[in-house]
Formats: C-alpha cells, sequence, structure tokens
C-alpha cells in the first residue's frame, strides 16, 4: 500500500501546483498573453505584485518571430514612453502556424486586440466574417495613398481595415568580394546575368544561385515574382490576369518559366532538398556569389554576412528596357473587431499610422519600406538602393495575391508547387502554365 | 462464478464509479468538441460565416472534384505507404530488438535505455536533426557515405519525389521503433519461465524455441502492435509536417491525411481554411481508422485467444 | 569410448554456438544504439562549436580553436527556460498520474464486468485516437474560455488527460484481460470489495503501466499544439513551445537552433533516463512471479 500513497501524495502535490498556477494570474485572461520569448526571466515576477491600476494591455498578434527584439527593445518602448497607460505585447507564431492559430484564437474569442494582416484576400475574408474592425475614421489614415490601401480595402473601395505598415522589393543579393575577385559586374540584362551565372560556375569557387526548392514557396516568390514583372509588363500583366485578357498560358509567363527552369543548372547539389534557411546561411558564409530573394533579408545578412554586399535589380531583356520590380504591398495591422479596449487599440495604430512610426520601422526593419505618404529617411545603404529603384522603374505586386488567390485550388499555393517542380525539372514551363491555368479557369470568371 | 456474485447485488455502483471520471472528462473535453467540428462535413458556409446544410455534397466533393478528388486519393495512397512502411521495417525491427533484450545478458538495461531514446524527443527536434544529417549542404551524410565508398550514390533523398515519402517513413521508423520495441519487450518477459524451460530442456533451438514458443504467446501484443500502428499512421501528422510543410512536397509527394487534413481545415499562407471540407477530411479518418479497429476488436481479438499469466 | 568425439563435437559447437549466441546480440545493440544515438551525438557536439566550424567539420569534436558558446548565448539571453521547464514539468506529471489513475480504473471495468453496452463503450472510448485532435480545437478553446481556463495549466491537463485516455484504456483492458480470474475469484470469496480487488490487479498490470506511463508522458511533454492555443501566454508556455519560437526567430543562427534543439532535449533525455530505471524496475517486477 505504500506505493499507492506514495502516488496519492504525487497527485495531491501536482494538482496543488496546478491550481495555484492560474491563482497566481490576477488579470484576465487575454490581458495576461504574451509570448513566451517575451518573457524577461527579471520582469516575469513583478507582474503578478503590480495589479494593474488602469493600465490596459494591448496585445499584437503576428507572424513576425524574426522581429520580436525589434518589437520588444525599439518600437514598443517608443510607444509607451508617449503612452505610459498603455503596455503593448508582440506576441508573433511561428509563420507556418500563423493561419491555423489566429483562426482558432478569433473564433475562439482569444485572439489578441491586434491582429498582423496579410495583404489582399486573406485580409478580406477576415473582415468579412466580422473579425477586423473597420478603420476608416481612424486618425492617420489620411497618410496612406490609394496603392498603399489597396491591399487591405474591401473591393467597392470604400472600407479600409488594416493599417498599411510595408512593402518589400524584390531583387538580387550579391557577394562583391566574390564578383571583384572574378572580376564580375552586376548584369544588367539577361544576357549578362547568364554569362555571369557562367562565369561563377566556370572558376568553381563559388556557388552561382543560393536557392533552394524544398520549402518551394521560394521558387514562386523569390524567382517567379521577381523576374517576372519584365515579362509581363509589371501591373499591365498583373491586370490582365485579372480582367482575364491574359492567361498564365500566355507567352510572358511560359517564358519566366523558362527563365526558372535555366537556373537549375547554377543552384547547389541537392537543391531539391536546400531550405530556405540553408540558402541563407550559404550565401551569407560567402559560398553562394548570388542570393535571389527581397529586401526584408537585409537585416539578416547585415548581421551574418562576413563580406561586403551588394544588390542588383531583375535584369531586362535590353538594355535600356522598361523595368519592372515587385514592390510587394506586405503587412499591416488591424484591430480585432472583439477587442476590450477599442480606444487604445485605435490610439496605437494611430500611432502606426504616424510619421514618427514609419521612420522608426523602416530603419529599425530595413528592408521593410514604410507605405505612409510621409517621406522617410533611410539610413541603410542597401535599403536605399532597394528603394531607389522605384524611381527608375515600375512597381508591380505579387500577380496572384489580388482576388485571384480566392477560390479553390488556391493560386499561390498552386504557383509554389508548379514553380519549384519546374526547378526540379519534373514539369515542363508549359504543363506549369497549364495547370495554373486550368485551376483558375475551374473557379475565376472575369468581369 | 464471479456471475453469481454479482448477480446478488442490486445495481453495480462500483462499475459506474470507475467509469465515471474517463468518461466525464473524455466526453467534455474530447468526444463533444470533435463530433461538434466533424458536424461540419454536412454544412457549408456563406460569406459572412453563417451555416447551412448540404447533406452529402461535400463528400461527393471530396471523391469527384478535381481540386479534391486527387489529393484526398493520393494522400490515402501514401498512407498506405507510409503504413506498410511502419509494418515492415518498424515492427519487425521492435520484434528483434525486444527479443534480444528479453534473452537477457549484459547490459540489457543499458541498451534498453538508450534505444528507447528517439522516441523521447519531440518531432519538432527529430525533423531538424534529420534534415540537418541528410543535408546535402552540410554534407553529413555525404561524407559518411564517402568513408566507405558510396559517396556517388548521395541523393538530397528528402527533396526528390520518388524518395522522400520513403525517406520521411523512415525517420518516422527510426523515432518510433521504441514503442514495438516496449510493447513486445513487457509481453516476452511475461512469459512464464516454465514454458521455456520446459521448452529449452526438450533441446529446442533458440530460434525454434522463439518461434514456436514465445511467438504465438505474445500474439495478442502483436495485435495490438500493428493496430497501434494503424491509428497511429493514419492519423500521422507532425513528422511530416515539420520537414516538408502543410504543402507536403515536393509535388505532394509526402501528404498523407494528416496532411491533407491541416491544409484543408486550417488553410496556410493565402489559402484559407475551409472548415467544412476538413471536417469532411476528417470523417473520413476517422472512416478508415474505426474501420481497422472494428476489423481488430471483431476479427483478430475473437480469433487469438488471449492467455492467462 | 567410443562415442566421446561426438560429445566433444558437440559440446565444441554449443561452445560455438553460445559464444555467437551471446556475442551476436551484443553486435547488434551496440550497432542499432549507435544508430540511434548518432544524430542526437551530432546536434550535441556542433552546438558548442563556431558557426564555420560546424560547416567545415561537421564530425570533428570541439576543440580550442572551434570551441563556442555562442549559440548558448543567444539562446539563453531571452528565454525562460527554467520556468517553461517548471510548467511542462507541472502539466506532464499531472496529467501523466491522472491519465494512469482514471484510465486503469476505466480499463478495469471495461475487462472485467460483462454489463450491456461494455464493447459499444469501449469503441466509444477510443473514438479519440480515430480522429485528428486538432479537429476539436476550437470547441475546445471555447470551452477553456467558458471554464475561465485559458492561461492555466489546469486547462492544459484537462486536454491531455483527454486526449490520453483512450489509448491508456485500449491497451491497459488488453492487458487487464490477461490476469488470472482465480485470483479475482478468490479475493471476492474472501469478501473484499471491488475496489480491493482493483487495487489487487493493480501491481499485476505494472509492466504495462510502466510502458503506458512513458509513451502517453512524450506526446504530452512535446506537444506544441495546445499550449499554443490554450495556453500562451509567459507564465505558462511549456519548453516545447519555447523552444519552437527560438526555432523560428533563429532558423538560420545554425549556433543559436543547434544550441536550443540541446536544450530541448537534455531535460526530456534527463527526465526519461530517471524515470526508465523506474520503469525498468516495473517492467521486470511483472516478470519475476
Amino acid at each position: 500500500m505504500r506505493k499507492y500513497s506514495i502516488f496519492a501524495l504525487l497527485l495531491v502535490v501536482v494538482m496543488l501546483l496546478a491550481a495555484c498556477a492560474p491563482a497566481a494570474t490576477p488579470a484576465p485572461a487575454e490581458e495576461a498573453t504574451q509570448p513566451p520569448a517575451a518573457a524577461e526571466p527579471t520582469k516575469a515576477p513583478e507582474q503578478p505584485a503590480q495589479p494593474a491600476e488602469e493600465k490596459v494591455t494591448l496585445t499584437i498578434e503576428s507572424w513576425r518571430n524574426d522581429d520580436l527584439t525589434i518589437w520588444q527593445d525599439t518600437i514598443i518602448p517608443a510607444f509607451e514612453a508617449k503612452h505610459p497607460n498603455i503596455h503593448v505585447v508582440f506576441a508573433p507564431t511561428a509563420p507556418a502556424e500563423y493561419n491555423g492559430v489566429l483562426n482558432t484564437k478569433l473564433e475562439g474569442g482569444t485572439a489578441g486586440d491586434l491582429i498582423t494582416c496579410r495583404p489582399f484576400d486573406a485580409s478580406l475574408k477576415l473582415f468579412e466574417k466580422g473579425y477586423l474592425a473597420p478603420l476608416n475614421d481612424l486618425p492617420g489614415m489620411e497618410n496612406f495613398g490609394d496603392v498603399a490601401k489597396s491591399a487591405w480595402i474591401t473591393d467597392d473601395g470604400k472600407t479600409v481595415f488594416c493599417v498599411p505598415m510595408a512593402s518589400v522589393i524584390h531583387g538580387f543579393f550579391y557577394n562583391k568580394e566574390a564578383f571583384d575577385k572574378l572580376g564580375l559586374k552586376p548584369p544588367e540584362t539577361k544576357a549578362e546575368f547568364k554569362a555571369v551565372l557562367d562565369a561563377i560556375k566556370a572558376d568553381g569557387t563559388y556557388i552561382p544561385l543560393g536557392m533552394g526548392t524544398a520549402d518551394m514557396w521560394e521558387a514562386a516568390t523569390m524567382g517567379f515574382q521577381n523576374i517576372g514583372p519584365n515579362n509581363w509588363k509589371g501591373e499591365e500583366g498583373r491586370l490582365a490576369l485579372i480582367k482575364g485578357t491574359a492567361k498564365y498560358t500566355d507567352e510572358p509567363y511560359v517564358k519566366t518559366w523558362r527563365e526558372l527552369a535555366a537556373w537549375r543548372d547554377y543552384l547547389p547539389p541537392g537543391f531539391e532538398a536546400v531550405k530556405y534557411p540553408d540558402a541563407q546561411s550559404l550565401f551569407t558564409l560567402g559560398k553562394a556569389a548570388i542570393y535571389p530573394t527581397g529586401s526584408w533579408e537585409i537585416a539578416l545578412f547585415e548581421q551574418q554576412a562576413t563580406f561586403e554586399m551588394g544588390v542588383f535589380k531583375p535584369p531586362v531583356e535590353n538594355k535600356g528596357d522598361q523595368c519592372y520590380i515587385s514592390d510587394h504591398t506586405d503587412i499591416a495591422l488591424g484591430m480585432n473587431a472583439a477587442t476590450k479596449h477599442p480606444e487604445e487599440a485605435k490610439t496605437f495604430l494611430s500611432w502606426v499610422a504616424s510619421k514618427e512610426f514609419a521612420e522608426l520601422y523602416s530603419n529599425a526593419l530595413p528592408g521593410f519600406f514604410s507605405l505612409s505618404n510621409e517621406p522617410v529617411t533611410l539610413k541603410d545603404p542597401l535599403a536605399q538602393e532597394f528603394v531607389s529603384w522605384r524611381g527608375q522603374c515600375k512597381s508591380t505586386i505579387r500577380n496572384s495575391y489580388q482576388i485571384l488567390s480566392r477560390g479553390e485550388p488556391n493560386l499561390e499555393n498552386e504557383l509554389w508547387r508548379v514553380s519549384a517542380a519546374v526547378i526540379n525539372g519534373t514539369m515542363t514551363p508549359e504543363q506549369a502554365a497549364k495547370e495554373i491555368q486550368d485551376g483558375l479557369d475551374k473557379w475565376y470568371k472575369p468581369k | 462464478m464471479s456471475q453469481a456474485i454479482r448477480r446478488k447485488k442490486v445495481f453495480p455502483w462500483h462499475i459506474v464509479v470507475f467509469l465515471a471520471p474517463a468518461v466525464i472528462i473524455y466526453s467534455v473535453f474530447m468526444v463533444f468538441p470533435l463530433l461538434n467540428s466533424l458536424r461540419l462535413s454536412f454544412f457549408g458556409f456563406t460569406p459572412d460565416n453563417k451555416e447551412f446544410f448540404v447533406g452529402f455534397q461535400n463528400y461527393v466533393k471530396l471523391f469527384t472534384d478535381s481540386t479534391y478528388a486527387p489529393r484526398f486519393w493520393g494522400a490515402l495512397k501514401n498512407n498506405f505507404v507510409f503504413f506498410a512502411i511502419h509494418m515492415l521495417v518498424q515492427n519487425p525491427i521492435g520484434l528483434l530488438l525486444a527479443a534480444l533484450l528479453a534473452g537477457g545478458g549484459r547490459g540489457r538495461n543499458f541498451y534498453r535505455t538508450i534505444l528507447f531514446m528517439p522516441t523521447v524527443l519531440s518531432v519538432v527536434i527529430i525533423g531538424f536533426i534529420w534534415q540537418l544529417i541528410l543535408n546535402p549542404l552540410w554534407g553529413v551524410t555525404e561524407g559518411l557515405m564517402k568513408m566507405v565508398g558510396l559517396g556517388s550514390l548521395f541523393k538530397p533523398w528528402l527533396g526528390l519525389p520518388e524518395s522522400a515519402l520513403i525517406a520521411v517513413s523512415l525517420i518516422s521508423v527510426w523515432q518510433f521503433v521504441g514503442i514495438p520495441m516496449i510493447l513486445f519487450y513487457a509481453a516476452l518477459i511475461g512469459i512464464p519461465e516454465e514454458l521455456i524451460e520446459a521448452a529449452t530442456v526438450d533441446g529446442a533451438s533458440r530460434w525454434h524455441s522463439f518461434w514456436h514458443i514465445k511467438f504465438p504467446l505474445i500474439l495478442p501484443t502483436v495485435g495490438i502492435v500493428a493496430i497501434l500502428t494503424f491509428v497511429g499512421n493514419f492519423n500521422a501528422f507532425d513528422l511530416i509536417y515539420t520537414m516538408k510543410g502543410a504543402n507536403a512536397g515536393p509535388e505532394f509527394s509526402t501528404d498523407i491525411m494528416g496532411t491533407l487534413f491541416y491544409r484543408t481545415f486550417f488553410g496556410q499562407q493565402l489559402q484559407l481554411g475551409n472548415p467544412a471540407m476538413g471536417a469532411t477530411v476528417a470523417a473520413m479518418m476517422f472512416l478508415i481508422i474505426l474501420t481497422g479497429v472494428l476489423i481488430y476488436m471483431f476479427l483478430w481479438q475473437r480469433r487469438v485467444t488471449t492467455y492467462e499469466l | 569410448m567410443s562415442d566421446s568425439s561426438p560429445v566433444r563435437t558437440a559440446t565444441f559447437t554449443y561452445r560455438l554456438r553460445r559464444f555467437f549466441g551471446s556475442l551476436a546480440p551484443h553486435l547488434v545493440l551496440a550497432g542499432y544504439s549507435v544508430f540511434a544515438l548518432f544524430p542526437i551525438f551530432m546536434i550535441l557536439i556542433n552546438s558548442f562549436k563556431t558557426r564555420k566550424a560546424i560547416f567545415g567539420a561537421p564530425f570533428e569534436l570541439p576543440n580550442a580553436q572551434t570551441f563556442s558558446l555562442i549559440g548558448y548565448e543567444t539562446v539563453t539571453k531571452r528565454a525562460n527556460f527554467a520556468q517553461y521547464f517548471i510548467n511542462s514539468t507541472i502539466v506532464t506529471i499531472g496529467a501523466l498520474l491522472l491519465i494512469l489513475l482514471i484510465g486503469a480504473m476505466a480499463a478495469y471495468a471495461l475487462s472485467e464486468y460483462r454489463f450491456p453496452g461494455n464493447a459499444l463503450l469501449g469503441l466509444y472510448l477510443s473514438i479519440g485516437i480515430m480522429i485528428p485532435i486538432r479537429l476539436g480545437t476550437v470547441g475546445i478553446l471555447r470551452l477553456m474560455v467558458g471554464l475561465n481556463l485559458v492561461n492555466t495549466l489546469a486547462g492544459l491537463i484537462l486536454v491531455y488527460i483527454a486526449q490520453g485516455l483512450p489509448l491508456t484504456i485500449f491497451i491497459l483492458s488488453q492487458f487487464m484481460r490477461q490476469v488470472p480470474r482465480e485470483l479475482k475469484d478468490a479475493a471476492r470469496i474472501d469478501g473484499a470489495s471491488e475496489y480491493r480487488i482493483f487495487m489487487l490487479v493493480l501491481p499485476l498490470v505494472r509492466p504495462a503501466l510502466g510502458a503506458i506511463g512513458i509513451f502517453t508522458m512524450i506526446p504530452i511533454w512535446n506537444d506544441l499544439w495546445f499550449p499554443l492555443i490554450i495556453s500562451p501566454s509567459a507564465k505558462t508556455a511549456t519548453i516545447t513551445l519555447g523552444v519552437q519560437q527560438f526555432l523560428g526567430q533563429f532558423v538560420s543562427d545554425w549556433n543559436a537552433v543547434l544550441s536550443s534543439l540541446t536544450l530541448a532535449m537534455v531535460p526530456i533525455l534527463i527526465f526519461y533516463i530517471v524515470f526508465s530505471g523506474q520503469m525498468i524496475r516495473s517492467i521486470t517486477a511483472g516478470a519475476i512471479k
């Protein structure tokens, strides 16, 4: 019997501990929500001791767990200094889980007060379901132009539901050291691009292109949407797809996949199993000479790379051709319609719409370019370089995001799949085009 | 005998006492939420999130629609491959290790502790470890293969459509082999010594005594292991999700029922979750696993007479 | 006399067989042990190396030149691993003990008594392992909100009990059927109550309890989903959730990745090694009758 008394004792102890845990949390459940990583060991014990005196806690749901430290150390303190009665907690979830977790929390009623919005259809759906509050009369919204707001507005253009935060620009990073050693110049035309890749390959010291297809999205986002706008003439081609006057089986799109297929020869060995972080390491360790991607990498790369980096924009057909860049409205912040603190949440959102935030954010996260009309001075040279392309080229956004990703099969996911397959060589560019167009035709009827 | 004793009692309250805690907690926190969601497979949603009854339409869609049907049948096929690899590799290895452990000898506890270790680790860790090890860039595996002169055979297995599923299955086998091992081990050492001694005195070889005496005695455990493998495999999700994401690439070659369900129900990136179709996939998983369990309960369990200790 | 040589040969082959008979199992077991440990070992040694050395010489042990604790510094700077560890321990042990107790009671009732609906109830109790548990997430979360159990460890424990019961009952009732009937009937004749008989049966299925204990514990300890949904707050986060957040943040920082993997692995391995002693004892105790 002694054994069982030990068992029972253990049980009692554990139940007591478990029962104490909730009792030690004075704040209402939602308000106590914090990301585990946000726990600074020194701070944690203080909270139960100080009962919340009118101090409101706002929680931000986000998929940007990379930015956690920047929010904690830079952005939130700047806001709290001005609004001492509002405490803000940045609670990111890993990108892969964000959709599932956010939807569950919204339906269960435990989601944070502020919600980071993905562009276009995904957030529109949340608004239609009544989870996001309309923000038309938010002070500060006047700082954004129509293009900036286009990603977070209803189809009739009447209601905005998220405050635009940033866009990202696609392009290529290159290792300046490697280029100098091999006597190469950043390419401007497609022919030059190929010549550069061939030269790097012939030399053999570096992997020409640091990219893999294991995660699939790189093939579509950093490949297809990066080099494609020069082929389909940016907005012209994107809007034609929506209008139905162009199809993915048309030459500009098939050609883009053909160009992608040609990348295969320059990718690292075993690229089919190379994941995104592997490719990043490959470049920052100086093993790959060129890395196709977007401006969002600046902060991480500057921190990790030990060599000088440069960037070049997607090559055009002939020297002097009009160039197009993907300047993608990527991230915004909305308000949970069910928040208990709408006033404080709006105060925060107004601040996000302000010039101060634009300046802070764009410089704390170089490569995320503010969408505000207020001019922002960028300190980072690579970020300056990216943003300078806006003056030389016409901007567009990823062509699968607006309207075309509303149905099933989901266009964006399909683009990931076929683009990866085209690079892997398991699908021809023509097959890829046909599968994409067939999937779209199944549900999309242009108006 | 016990029947007779019990019949005297008015109402068997003790049965209620034994069952109540389990049934209550389980019903409230598991069955009710699950069945309530499963119900969605007969419903559709309006744009503003209102439910309406659609009968079997979602099922018809799952089996015939050109978006869903290939994914469903593909996932089902992959799941059977996944299961077959576990049955053919994991369980025989588990039995072999259990038999060797039960055979006694020095270091038995040491080995047993070590062999079960992979099973203890989280799939997040396992997924990461194996991706690093098979990573063509890090080159650990390629390096090892070169040492034994097989360097040219190395391939980025996890990234190739023809090998990704097998690679993922084998990683899962590596992780979970401890479970059949422990179950077989517990059963083997539970066999009464007298039976084995009697056989050994008769001069039966180890091999012979294992297959003719021990194995028939642990047949009930063989059944348990098989059905647990079946249930576990058709409900599997985490490892593939960790290693290949919800898209289960390349080209859906690692897509099993669990990843199909997750992708459909919760959505991902720009694809929004579709609770109705997700619930339909879950209902199919339920039916498949239920069929397996019923076969086990009514065909296998009835046939194999359970021995008493 | 004449039969001495066959005897000698027999003892020789017997010795040979005995030699290989005892060596071969060792070879197989040791070989497989290396296979089981190798990946864990690789992570461990590389977590103590510089970034260049991780790539350049993955097989080498860290030496004076390549030794680095940079990954651990990155990881420990911000995360409250001690708190997460305590949370994980409370949740795991609490859920485990209750699962074993409640599960054993139910399994006993199902295997011991014949009553109408017995088989059906058994089937009902195993529905839980046939449906992907995430399907019920929204319902479970709403329940937790209603019971005011969001961001508590008690909420997590309740879900894990519900989640662990089906398998426990399923396996335990198989083992309980194997307990000799005479033993229980003898006790009944002696006038023991049904509860007393249950307490008699429990030690007899200790091997099964030990095994089930270990593999009910693992998914609870390693679960990511429910901590993320039900108890994401800093005070209630589990270690798996904490590690996951780190993997997300530092995914391309190999030092931090390897160190956080090590930090996640080591506690559960220590935990396991400590408990496996207990488990071995319980399993072997079942064997010695």
